[in-house]
């Protein structure tokens, strides 16, 4: 691929999604640091306050400060996203890769296996092993990773499939290089743009799953905030506090949105041909 | 064709084995014991061995998944431990609730979506474009239970137009009934309205590029014309994959939705049985729900082979 400059700043899908994003990022990273306000703490005192100087975002039924809930609950949810996200690479990628290269009755049961999920959304797949073990935030990250294995082993085959059809991998094979190498060298750096491109879109797809299980109970546990479980709480004061409804979701709705514009602007970059894959 | 369908039902009844199995795995052979998470850390060794034999885990795993798998076939999906009722009834009670919303959601997503799509692509890069691109990012960032509380929040609690939530029974009042999913269902239509004017505007944006648009509109077809037989006909395609990958995903929001609006159907009965660790009903809802993304695959590739307009040979 020849060089080239992608002028990444001029993209506004671009441009909008990483500030939207890089606030998350931001608010998630000072939360390992500080709060305003601590978050395990119960203030009883100054519970349900509307917004103000003190509590910008006002504070919640357990007279928690709002803002340092949701800053909170963004560290949660890029912890979660991260490692779902690399779950789903390290093995959904080298999965595709190898149904690729080595078609045959192992390539066929995991394309197979890789259908079946999709029949299985995340939230399905936390609910099955929820009734096993319990609700716990564990179990919401195995079920999204599952599920992101399989999008990314479908993603990486597409994209190996495309690469391995060029006369050069044939002259690489005719030369004797080792199939591992040919993934490395030629396989994978072809494949890194749409893999880059899944990996924003899964993360976004990650955030809404673990915030429906955690609204669901299923995933992160009190007292650990997270957005989900903030919608949970806003819910059953909506009728005298329904302004408590609005931050987390606006949270939720803005990172998401971020991310997946984030997405479209470095596949519009990269390569506007890129195939990814969009389920929600 | 007739060969291409028998393929077809073979591949379902696979997927639909496959999905018992993975269901029965997950459920009934990892390790961790359901008996010990039902009864907590401080039950009695006999409490547990009388509890594993009423879930009848100490039987051989084939055996069980056999007997799980013939019971299904003749309809006997075993007995809830929390209702004591058989599972196959409770089931049968919610399927009125889940069913009608699911359809009414997929309904209300499409009849917006392709108009949208369609709309859109005809006026690429304009402004109208613009909005509708903009207004499909903000709809697919929107967690679907957000919408549903900001429904509450505008039509019962402000406009008091509807009910904040629970469902009327059909046969009680079925215009109530009727009234009680029409809030979930735009909540669960949204996200799926949104990736379907995607779809279908990239899918019509493909179309209008070809040369028969061209010959088409040259012989003198009206552009609603050319607009409505050939360029949604053949954009069909694509959207049709989408919807049937997308029902999956339908199903699971259904799931969230009902418990927003407190609607007794299979999902409200699913996360209610994981607090009450009813073993027995999770694993057949799951499979239903299951069941249900499979089936619809399988219709959407039976539609696929009526509405494809190309001819058999350039198939893939």
């Amino acid at each position: 691929m020849r060089p080239r400059r992608l002028n990444l700043a001029r993209r506004p899908n671009f441009a909008i999604g990483a500030v939207l994003t890089g606030l998350v990022i931001l608010a998630g990273a000072a939360a390992v640091f500080f709060t305003p306000y601590p978050v395990d703490g119960v203030a009883i005192g100054s519970r349900l306050q509307a917004p103000s100087a003190a509590h910008w975002l006002g504070t919640d039924m357990l007279g928690r400060d709002m803002l340092s809930m949701l800053m909170k609950g963004a560290q949660n949810a890029l912890i979660i996203g991260f490692v779902t996200v690399g779950i789903g690479l390290v093995f959904g990628a080298p999965l595709g890769f190898l149904a690729a290269m080595r078609p045959g009755l192992w390539s066929d049961v995991s394309l197979r296996a890789v259908d079946l999920v999709f029949a299985f959304p995340a939230i399905l797949t936390a609910i099955l092993i929820a009734a096993v073990y319990g609700p716990g935030v564990i179990n919401a990250v195995l079920a999204i990773a599952i599920f992101n294995i399989a999008v990314f082993a479908r993603v990486a085959r597409g994209a190996a499939l495309q690469v391995l059809g060029q006369s050069y991998i044939r002259a690489a094979e005719a030369i004797g290089r080792p199939p591992l190498d040919i993934a490395l060298r030629h396989v994978l750096p072809n494949a890194a743009a749409v893999l880059l491109v899944q990996a924003t879109i899964q993360f976004a797809i990650a955030i809404l799953a673990e915030a429906g299980l955690s609204y669901l109970g299923l995933g992160v546990q009190p007292p650990d905030p997270s957005w989900g479980k903030m919608l949970k709480d806003a819910q059953t004061l909506i009728f005298t506090h329904p302004y408590q409804a609005v931050a987390p979701g606006a949270a939720i709705m803005l990172f998401v949105l971020g991310l997946n514009l984030l997405g479209d602007g470095l596949r519009d970059a990269l390569d506007p041909r890129i195939h990814a894959i969009r389920l929600l | 064709m007739l060969s291409y369908l028998a393929r077809r039902v073979i591949n379902l009844g696979g997927a639909l084995l496959a999905a018992s199995i993975l269901v029965f795995l997950i459920l009934g052979v990892l390790p961790g014991d359901p008996a010990e998470v039902m009864l907590g850390v401080g039950a009695t060794p006999e409490a547990l061995a009388a509890l594993r034999a009423e879930l009848g885990l100490t039987a051989n795993p084939v055996l069980r998944y056999v007997d799980w798998i013939g019971g299904l076939l003749v309809g006997d999906m075993g007995t809830s431990l929390a209702y004591r009722a058989p599972v196959a009834e409770l089931i049968a009670e919610r399927l009125v609730v889940t069913v009608p919303l699911a359809v009414a959601a997929f309904a209300i997503a499409v009849l917006l979506a392709v108009p949208l799509g369609l709309f859109a692509a005809t006026r690429r890069g304009g402004p109208g474009d613009v909005a509708v691109i903009g207004a499909s990012q903000v709809g697919l960032a929107i967690p679907n239970f957000w919408f549903a509380i900001l429904l509450i929040l505008v039509f019962a609690i402000h406009l008091r137009w509807f009910a904040a939530g629970g469902f009327t029974p059909w046969d009680e009042n079925w215009a109530l009934a009727l009234k009680s999913l029409i809030l979930p269902a735009l909540a669960l239509a949204l996200s799926e309205a949104a990736i379907l004017t995607r779809v279908t505007r990239a899918a019509a944006l493909d179309v209008l590029g070809q040369d028969f648009i061209r010959t088409a509109r040259a012989k003198g077809v009206s552009r609603l014309g050319v607009l409505l037989g050939h360029v949604l006909r053949n954009a069909l395609l694509p959207v049709a994959t989408i919807m049937g990958l997308q029902f999956a995903f339908l199903v699971a929001g259904a799931v969230v939705v009902e418990n927003v609006f407190y609607l007794p159907g299979l999902g409200r009965l699913l996360v209610q049985a994981i607090d009450q660790r009813d073993l027995a009903v999770v694993q057949n809802i799951i499979l239903c729900l299951a069941g249900f993304v499979v089936l619809v695959n399988f219709a959407v590739d039976a539609v696929y082979a009526v509405i494809d307009p190309r001819p058999k040979e350039s198939r893939r």
